[in-house]
């Protein structure tokens, strides 16, 4: 059991050395002239941005966020049923356990149509 | 003693035990010093959103600490719900925050000589605490708890995994009256 976390933790360690060699490489590698000019902007051959992007965003967009955490807490409670699922099948409940995530699920299912029958999902 | 979390059952153990033992310790302090380190660096930064982004790395190694603590099903919500959707909530409001991004809105606490005496009155009780409390020193539960804790949702608490959709439900219907700009006026 605890070998499946060296699992894990070779790959956080692969993961964060691969960004930290990429990043180093090309700091070695680019050329170190300063950035003048059209060089300076974020898309060199592109549109001009307009004022700065750390700007205020639009509140109605909170409603997304709001609606992915009760989703994502949904998530929460399927995880431990995947994990049991197939040994509630070997002890003759699966269909049991299928449609009791089922309800669950179609519960929820109702808010999100709710969301959808407000508009709340339309992006404007 | 805090920090001995591993020294459970260390006699009558093998070498093999030995061995994780001190893997496991150094997991742990790897872990807790990115905890700590990423945690000052969420409240000296200058930037509030880069706080954010160590706030994220805060959060994992809180759930680092709870797969030492063999706590795995723990681990894995703290990875959905903190990581995955506190932080979301947390970019949002920031991002939906007038000004608030602007680099000349200082981070800096002007009230710290107020904040001095608070912070280590709390510390000195946290460190009481940490040092006279009789830390049990029952071992965690062999093996993984996520099965378990997916078996008794399935079987003996099976009405309040249903409720909890239901919750669920009422949160999504509330969010929706709550936050939803009002379009009554407009009959489309």
């Amino acid at each position: 059991m605890q070998n499946n976390y060296a699992y894990i933790a070779l790959f956080a360690t692969i993961g964060v050395a691969f960004t930290v060699a990429t990043m180093w490489v090309s700091w070695v590698v680019r050329p170190t002239h300063k950035r003048t000019g059209s060089k300076a902007e974020p898309y060199e051959c592109g549109e001009l941005p307009i004022g700065n992007a750390w700007r205020q965003f639009k509140a109605g967009y909170y409603i997304f966020a709001l609606l992915f955490v009760v989703f994502d807490v949904e998530v929460a409670f399927i995880f431990p049923w995947a994990r049991v699922l197939r040994d509630m099948k070997s002890a003759g409940l699966g269909l049991f356990a299928f449609f009791e995530m089922m309800v669950f699920i179609a519960i929820l299912l109702v808010g999100l149509a709710y969301a959808w029958r407000k508009g709340v999902l339309k992006w404007d | 003693m805090p920090f001995d979390l591993h020294s459970i059952n260390l006699f009558d153990m093998g070498k093999q035990f030995v061995f994780t033992l001190t893997l496991q310790k150094i997991s742990f302090l790897a872990v807790a010093f990115m905890t700590f380190a990423s945690a000052v660096a969420v409240v000296t930064m200058k930037n509030i959103f880069h706080s954010l982004l160590f706030l994220v790395l805060t959060f994992l190694g809180v759930a680092g600490i709870y797969l030492l603590l063999s706590a795995d099903f723990l681990a894995a919500v703290q990875v959905l719900v903190y990581i995955g959707a506190i932080t979301v909530l947390i970019m949002f409001a920031l991002m939906l925050t007038s000004k608030l991004m602007a680099k000349r809105v200082s981070q800096t606490m002007e009230q710290w000589i107020v904040a001095l005496p608070v912070t280590l009155g709390i510390l000195v009780v946290l460190i009481r605490l940490v040092v006279l409390n009789p830390w049990g020193m029952k071992a965690a539960p062999a093996g993984p708890t996520t099965g378990i804790i997916g078996t008794s949702l399935m079987t003996k608490y099976l009405l309040p995994f249903e409720l909890a959709s239901i919750v669920l439900l009422v949160a999504v219907v509330g969010a929706i009256l709550l936050a939803k700009e009002d379009k009554s006026d407009d009959p489309s």
